[in-house]
């Protein structure tokens, strides 16, 4: 259901996302998934990995600036409609959503969707509620990994 | 010979310019008459002085020779806004005709006061400022100095009517008009800040308009620091002479020091201000020649006496005599100043200021940089602030209205719009721990 999510500040410029990535792959730590958002100035890194502690720890031992927050995943039927159902559900629960990546589930024929939503207790409960099927961190990498 | 040419104002001097020429020892002989009232009447009349004096057991009759004044204690910046806003006026509310006010600073500006004759000295000092660049009757002045509380645009206003010349107070902006006003009215001299000047050049450009077909001959120029360089892209953009002029509001306002036909060193207009040149770090005077900081004592305000007053300008004397004929010292064009504080189209800003503002934003002061450039002839100013994990945020909006938090509060001191970037941190580079505050790009 809710899993820890990585951000990490980057400047919008050539080789600046490679550096973070180095110093997690020279620890041995396994990326999950990464998102990016990113302005003409700036950009903000996402990574899901399983170790987060050790992962924030190197990067901050590191000197980045990292930020650690609770996203939600939901799993879904990778076919065509398997995103719109869900956010059909959060529409009408309005429930806002500051974010949202997805990413197919390699051992599954499922996909992973992510919701940083502003209040993620609320949009469990509303989910749950309209049947969706939520999932926890275990659950998630033992389908993705 | 000099009272026929002071006669002659079409071609030579004005008489307003007759101190520039006096002798030596007798410039020296008005100076110690003017010192020894002004530090009588400041030690009589504003508190700060004469207990600064009492604190080092002095009284005004130690004045007995010109190089006493190194006795005297100084005045700061600080000590100005400590006694905001009347605290070091010589002079009853009902003798003083005018104020003026620093602008661009947070908190209290700085105040200062002019009695009916400190407003004809400032006339005086103007008068002999245009004429020192040129200038006489029948010029017709564009006074592009901001008109208002900052001293530049009245000033120079009071100094162009009093030379004889037509004034145009056009005050600063709308380059458009400017460039109407230049054309149709025919103008001959312009004051202006040189990066604004710069500006209008460009924009003549744009608007296929070449300026060195204008009557425009000369051009005066003050209020933020410039280069040789810069002076000779201007001259040959507009087809004009361009002069550097020296002042601050402390003093009098513009009307301190001024280029001359030679082009090379502000003549101080010495009978009125006496110049001091000292190592910053000691305070102790230093011999004509040698680099230092300036500071200036005036010799016959009235409303607002200002004893040694550090003005953070770097320069040095220049003890050769000067071919224009004038008898009063030069210095040195200021390029650069004791502290940190740097100027940015006439507005005066410290770097403990944008401090403040990031302070005030994150509640903690993150590593930052003031980076100046020049563009299109404007001082542009960007500001790059480290990132800190109290700011940071997953939200990309979230980041965005802090980077315009700051942007805002950075705007609101200096008044300018300001390029701020977050950058990742560590990026700015420390020396000794400390970061470098100021990089100051602009050519100049």
């Amino acid at each position: 259901m809710k899993l820890q999510q990585l951000s990490i500040f980057l400047e919008n410029r050539p080789g600046h996302l490679a550096k973070p990535l180095e110093l997690l792959s020279e620890q041995g730590i396994n990326l999950l998934n990464l998102s990016l958002a990113d302005t003409a100035e700036f950009g903000i890194l996402r990574i899901i990995v399983r170790d987060w502690q050790k992962a924030e720890q190197v990067l901050k031992d590191a000197g980045w600036v990292v930020k650690l927050t609770e996203v939600v995943a939901v799993d879904v039927e990778d076919r065509p409609g398997g995103l719109a159902e869900v956010l059909q559900v959060a529409g009408r629960a309005d429930l806002k959503i500051e974010y949202m990546y997805a990413f197919p589930l390699r051992r599954s024929d499922r996909a992973a969707l992510i919701f940083r939503f502003e209040q993620p207790d609320r949009a469990i409960e509303q989910l749950q509620a309209a049947g969706g099927h939520l999932i926890d961190a275990e659950e998630l990498f033992a389908a993705a990994e | 010979m000099l009272k026929e040419r002071w006669n002659d104002v079409e071609g030579g001097f004005h008489p307003a310019s007759a101190p520039d020429y006096l002798p030596e020892d007798k410039l020296r002989e008005v100076q110690l008459r003017r010192l020894r009232a002004v530090v009588k009447r400041a030690y009589d009349n504003v508190e700060l002085i004469r207990t600064r004096m009492q604190d080092k057991d002095m009284a005004p009759e130690d004045i007995k020779q010109l190089s006493d004044i190194a006795h005297l204690p100084f005045t700061t910046k600080l000590d100005l806004r400590d006694t905001y806003p009347f605290g070091l006026f010589a002079s009853p509310m009902s003798d003083i005709v005018r104020l003026h006010a620093s602008s661009g600073t947070t908190g209290k500006p700085i105040v200062v006061a002019y009695t009916r004759e400190d407003l004809e000295v400032w006339a005086e000092v103007m008068t002999r400022t245009f004429a020192s660049c040129g200038l006489h009757r029948g010029d017709v002045v564009q006074n592009a100095f901001g008109y208002g509380l900052f001293t530049g645009g009245l000033g120079a206003h009071y100094g162009a009517e009093s030379l004889g010349a037509t004034v145009i107070p056009v005050s600063g902006g709308n380059t458009e008009r400017q460039l109407m006003v230049m054309k149709d009215f025919s103008v001959t001299a312009m004051c202006a800040t040189p990066s604004y000047f710069t500006h209008i050049i460009e924009r003549a450009l744009d608007m296929g308009m070449d300026m060195r077909d204008l009557p425009l001959h000369t051009g005066i120029f003050g209020a933020e620091p410039w280069s040789d360089a810069m002076r000779s892209h201007i001259e040959q953009g507009a087809g004009i002479k361009a002069y550097d002029i020296y002042g601050l509001s402390e003093i009098i306002g513009p009307g301190v020091a001024s280029e001359c036909s030679e082009q090379n060193g502000l003549h101080v207009f010495e009978d009125h201000f006496y110049p001091e040149v000292i190592d910053p770090e000691t305070g102790e005077p230093l011999p004509d020649g040698e680099e230092g900081e300036l500071v200036l004592t005036t010799l016959s305000k009235q409303a607002m006496p200002i004893i040694r007053y550090r003005t953070r300008d770097i320069t040095r004397i220049i003890p050769e005599t000067c071919a224009c004929g004038r008898t009063t010292r030069r210095f040195r064009r200021v390029g650069r100043r004791s502290d940190d504080m740097f100027i940015i189209r006439g507005v005066n800003v410290f770097p403990s200021q944008v401090e403040a503002a990031l302070l005030q934003v994150e509640g903690t002061l993150p590593h930052y940089q003031i980076i100046l450039t020049r563009e299109n002839g404007l001082d542009q100013m960007a500001v790059e602030v480290e990132v800190t994990p109290e700011v940071f945020s997953d939200k990309v909006r979230a980041l965005e209205d802090v980077r315009a938090a700051l942007a805002k509060a950075i705007e609101h001191i200096v008044g300018i719009r300001v390029g701020l970037r977050l950058v990742e941190p560590r990026t700015i580079a420390r020396s000794e721990g400390k970061a470098k505050r100021v990089i100051d790009n602009r050519s100049l």
